[in-house]
């Protein structure tokens, strides 16, 4: 669960990105988080991640209270997120399979756990048959179900997707947010950031626009402020 | 999931970077050997030169002139209490027959002196001190004693030695350390590039959940493996030079007035002193270096 109280972040250099922002997105939810290029989105997720400290306010992330968490506790904190990113960033140099007991080997997994989890991950994501192939070997959408299992592999209770259809074409980013769609039904929560409308528009799900630092429109269904986005 | 200390994995991981940054790796123990060959020579230089001044303050003796009333006998009964005084290494105790003997020898054609009669100069002892900075106290002490008519020392000269080896320690000390904080400094850039390739699988490692000391493990034994092998090629290759110095300083120094300790007689010093600071900075540098990837 994540739950924003009046988060303010104001950076060293006097910008203020977020202005009062309060959402709270509860376990077993699909959100998009939408707004233009500037809007305070990319914060969000920093804070989220505990990559960045709010300036005010009180931010709570799957039980861990990120005002006052400690940098001891933050690695434990992103063990129960899975994060997702536009370029997809995976290690050119290892496998798919490498690539994912990378990510499982960074939070302490036995060789037992990979063997079992993995070959699980990837039949869920459609990549089993490509495990020991490498990312420059794979297509674009292939790269970032590579990157959607990487996330999963650790069972995180949410996933963050950052833009994850920005470098995929229409067809492949279709599939990318289906795949999306199905392990929100699965049971993790899912939050996408997003600026796709037409992606946005063709799911019924709850939507969170922000604009300039505040949030504008928090409804289900592909709208804000009266207009589609 | 299984949270522990997997020192099998942190090896393993320092040992596959190594050779999957092979021209890095390359780069560090090239530098590292550099660095403590630099180092050594210095050092090797300092403790030569430290050692040749101490060859040259044992030479420095004090003269204890036996009161001239004294018979040959009671200046020989002297001998135990020169030798109770404090800083007092030895103590030869020399007739004034057989100094006199020893002033002429080289003079037997000089006629003046054939008549002169050994009363002319004092039983004397010949006293070796153990510390030469401690000479003026340990001057003033023996004149204390009962006895002892006047103590010829070469304070002067003494004072000189001490001045040079303090000196001497002092400038190589000061050059060891600055080496030291260099080549901390040029090992933690080199590995800085090394890590630099390898932000990306940091920045993931942080994404996931990895924790800093996970992240920084494999670094450090990496640290110190390339450490640890820069430091066994410097230690043979110093030796190599080392012997070839000594070889040129013997050929060229025709009245052995410069000696040179042998390589072989400090080695169970210098390659542990060398695998030490070899180690250290390899490690010291890889964590310099992973600091700044850390703060994601």
């Amino acid at each position: 669960m994540i739950r924003l109280i009046d988060i303010y972040k104001e950076y060293d250099n006097g910008t203020k990105a977020l202005k009062g922002v309060n959402v709270r997105i509860d376990d077993g939810e699909f959100v998009f988080l939408v707004g233009p290029s500037g809007s305070g989105k990319s914060t969000l997720i920093k804070l989220i991640t505990a990559e960045i400290a709010p300036t005010e306010g009180r931010l709570m992330v799957n039980g861990y209270n990120l005002t006052n968490i400690t940098p001891r506790q933050v690695p434990y904190m992103r063990r129960t997120l899975g994060i997702i990113f536009q370029d997809f960033r995976l290690i050119e140099k290892k496998t798919v399979h490498e690539n994912l007991s990378f990510s499982m080997r960074a939070i302490g997994a036995s060789n037992r756990e990979l063997k079992r989890r993995i070959p699980y991950v990837l039949q869920l994501v459609g990549l089993e048959q490509k495990a020991n192939r490498y990312p420059g070997e794979l297509s674009g959408g292939e790269q970032q179900r590579v990157a959607i299992a990487r996330a999963l592999v650790n069972n995180p209770s949410m996933i963050i997707a950052d833009e994850p259809t920005g470098n995929l074409d229409p067809q492949r980013s279709l599939e990318i947010m289906m795949l999306l769609e199905r392990i929100n039904e699965l049971g993790t929560t899912v939050l996408v950031v997003t600026h796709e409308k037409n992606l946005v528009n063709r799911f019924d799900k709850r939507v969170v626009a922000i604009e300039n630092g505040r949030i504008i429109s928090d409804r289900t269904g592909g709208y804000y402020n009266g207009e589609k986005i | 999931m299984a949270r522990k200390f997997d020192a099998g994995y942190y090896v393993s991981e320092g040992f596959r970077s190594i050779f999957t940054h092979g021209f890095m790796s390359f780069a560090a123990v090239c530098m590292i050997v550099a660095c403590l060959i630099i180092m050594g020579s210095f050092t090797l230089l300092a403790v030569n030169l430290d050692s040749m001044l101490g060859d040259l303050e044992d030479e420095n003796e004090l003269a204890v002139y036996v009161d001239e009333t004294y018979t040959e006998e009671q200046a020989r009964a002297m001998s135990p209490k020169i030798k109770a005084v404090p800083n007092v290494a030895s103590a030869n105790f020399v007739t004034r027959q057989a100094a006199l003997d020893q002033w002429r020898a080289g003079r037997e054609n000089n006629e003046l002196l054939a008549d002169l009669p050994g009363e002319v100069l004092r039983d004397r002892f010949y006293v070796h001190i153990v510390d030469i900075e401690q000479i003026a106290q340990t001057k003033a002490d023996l004149e204390a004693l009962e006895g002892v008519g006047y103590v010829g020392a070469a304070i002067e000269v003494a004072e000189g030695f001490v001045l040079v080896r303090n000196i001497a320690t002092g400038v190589a000390l000061a050059l060891v350390g600055m080496l030291l904080i260099i080549s901390l400094f040029i090992i933690a850039n080199t590995i800085k590039l090394a890590t630099f390739y390898r932000r990306e699988e940091i920045a993931i490692m942080k994404m996931c959940g990895a924790t800093d000391g996970f992240i920084q493990w494999p670094f450090v034994v990496e640290g110190m493996l390339l450490g640890l092998t820069g430091a066994v090629v410097a230690f043979f290759a110093q030796w190599g030079l080392y012997q070839l110095v000594s070889k040129l300083v013997i050929q060229s120094n025709g009245l052995s007035l410069v000696t040179m300790a042998s390589y072989e007689s400090m080695v169970g010093t210098i390659l542990p002193v060398f695998c030490g600071v070899g180690a250290a900075i390899g490690v010291g540098g890889s964590l310099l270096a992973i600091r700044k990837f850390l703060q994601v």
